[in-house]
């Protein structure tokens, strides 16, 4: 009776799963989606606490697991509510890092579970458990280390770093492994110290997976490391032969490899390139030299050019998110719109440091929605617009994108500010962006550039605005 | 290539589960719009917090004198519980901000 309630609480898990995935895909119905399928998780959950059963024996140690998960509980809610929205891409990593560690741990208990009842691995069905055991334990490792590094490289506390051979060292690492993985399962009983050294190998590689990886790239391994955490639990599902893991794990794992192979389409690098060809890394020593002088404009300047304007748009960037300019951006935009000037935004799909990072902001400030365009749109837009203001955004407006076949960002497609009739640039300094190439929109007699910190320059120029 | 077909057949429904499942991932999220790639990644990555029922079980399977099993169980669940909490808790906030905002227009 019991188990047929946990089977079936399991199945409105998987459904609640693929219902919340479904809803989350649309802006009316994302919140109630959400919602959805963390209900089906606590189904399912609840269920496992009290009705799990093997060979008749429930589950004890009641006291530990209800505390941890108070504990998990807890924790996770205040990083949950704490965290700024700018710092949402890092808190993801952080959070997908956890799940990965948790089955790799899942792994490492059941190995040692075999280990101490002394069990053979001689017949087939054994092998292929440590098979499915080895495998939760290495992509749930390299999920845990490379979601660890992402996120202290988001948080700045881990610079871009491109180690001499990595690549190599990556391919020992991996071939390590299936050696190991080979040799384990052909040893005949568990061995603890070669798991070890197991762990340390995947560990490693997810280190130096993403260690070289830059900025722009972050969002495409975020994606694929969450799917990684995904596939771990697919075998965490095959192990206690449990539907539930196993549906949760594997709609996440598929939708999140098509989720990274769509983010890499949108900047038109192949998965491939994200991963061995260190995009942030590069110096880029062959792209085009790029000369002229850098024209800077005066507060006074830069207000009367959006004051008289009839259309305006604002191009935000990751130096925005930094700022937290967004809702400065935002009284700017109302009070330029009380003038009877026209601002929309134009959203590319990388800005920031996430896909749909840009949106999240601005919908924080209360920007409307019809006011984002995205990039199609925005491109069209462009030639009929008197003035673009790039706050904080550089490698999607870098025109080398489209021009320059020897630069490391050829092909992507990127907003076409260029065409617009002024443009001005918010930026801190003359730093390059996150690809580390050269800008030739910064040179162009069109472009006029405002140095400062976003909000702090969008503040100045607000009040200017009003003064005028 | 004995083993493999041995397995196949001990695991066929859990093969159909898994093979369908993939189509199902895929089908449901190829047409999220740009600005849903956030809360989806977020929201995708709460739902693989369903490790925690594995890290629930090893916890409740453990002999009470295991204490490596106990401690490691105990730390997993406390992960996978982060990871399910906190990837809804975050989710919502973020697709709060996009509700809020549709009221109001």
């Amino acid at each position: 009776m019991g188990v047929n309630i946990l089977h079936f609480s399991y199945l409105i898990a998987s459904i609640t799963f693929i219902l919340g995935l479904k809803m989350l895909s649309h802006p009316k119905t994302a919140q109630r989606g959400n919602l959805i399928a963390a209900i089906g998780m606590f189904i399912g959950i609840v269920a496992t606490i009290f009705l799990y059963e093997k060979d008749g024996n429930h589950l004890g140690n009641y006291t530990w697991i209800f505390s941890g998960m108070a504990v998990g509980t807890i924790v996770g809610t205040l990083m949950a509510k704490k965290v700024k929205m700018t710092a949402m891409p890092q808190m993801v990593s952080f959070f997908n890092g956890m799940g990965g560690a948790c089955a790799a741990i899942i792994s490492i208990v059941e190995y040692n579970r075999l280990a101490n009842a002394g069990i053979s691995f001689d017949a087939n069905t054994m092998k292929l458990e440590v098979l499915t055991i080895l495998l939760g334990l290495i992509i749930g490792s390299v999920s845990f280390a490379g979601s660890i590094i992402a996120y202290l490289k988001l948080e700045g506390k881990l610079g871009d770093k491109s180690l001499p051979g990595a690549q190599i060292i990556n391919l020992v690492l991996l071939a390590g492994l299936l050696v190991l993985i080979g040799w384990l399962i052909s040893l005949g009983h568990a061995n603890m110290a070669y798991i070890a050294i197991l762990i340390v190998f995947a560990l490693l590689y997810g280190i130096l997976f993403v260690l070289p990886i830059g900025g722009a790239d972050m969002p495409v391994v975020i994606s694929l490391l969450n799917s990684f955490t995904g596939m771990a639990a697919v075998f965490g599902g095959f192990l206690y032969n449990n539907q539930a893991m196993l549906t949760g794990g594997i709609f996440v794992g598929s939708a999140g490899t098509i989720l990274t192979i769509l983010m890499c389409k949108a900047m038109n690098r192949s998965l491939t390139n994200v991963i061995i060809g260190s995009f942030g890394g590069n110096k880029a020593g062959d792209a085009r030299e790029v000369s002229g002088t850098i024209k800077e404009i005066s507060l006074n300047d830069a207000a009367v050019l959006s004051y008289y304007a009839q259309k305006v748009i604002i191009v935000p960037g990751y130096g925005l998110a930094v700022a937290q300019a967004q809702h400065t951006c935002h009284e700017f935009e109302k009070t330029l719109e009380a003038n009877g000037v026209i601002v929309k935004y134009a959203i590319h799909p990388v800005a920031g440091r996430m896909p749909g990072h840009m949106n999240v902001l601005l919908a924080e400030a209360d920007v409307a929605y019809d006011k984002l365009l995205e990039m199609e749109t925005a491109n069209e837009e462009f030639a009929t617009t008197d003035l673009v203001l790039v706050i904080g955004a550089n490698d999607v407006v870098n025109p080398a994108a489209k021009n320059d076949p020897a630069s490391p960002i050829y092909g992507m497609p990127i907003l076409e500010v260029e065409l617009a009739k002024n443009i001005i640039i918010l930026k801190r300094g003359m730093a390059k962006g996150y690809a580390g190439i050269e800008n030739e929109l910064f040179y162009s007699d069109k472009t006029r550039m405002l140095f400062g910190d976003a909000k702090v320059s969008l503040q100045n120029l607000l009040s200017e605005v009003k003064s005028l | 290539m004995e083993q493999v077909i041995q397995f196949l057949g001990l695991h066929i429904e859990m093969i159909y589960i898994l093979a369908l499942s993939i189509f199902l991932g895929i089908e449901v999220i190829s047409h999220v719009p740009a600005i849903l790639h956030t809360p989806l990644m977020s929201g995708a990555n709460a739902i693989h917090g369903v490790v925690i029922i594995g890290a629930i079980i090893v916890m409740g399977e453990a002999a009470p004198d295991n204490y490596l099993a106990l401690f490691l169980g105990f730390i997993a669940v406390v992960m996978g519980t982060l990871n399910v909490v906190g990837g809804f808790v975050v989710t919502d906030r973020m697709l709060k901000m996009f509700q809020n905002k549709n009221k109001k227009n």
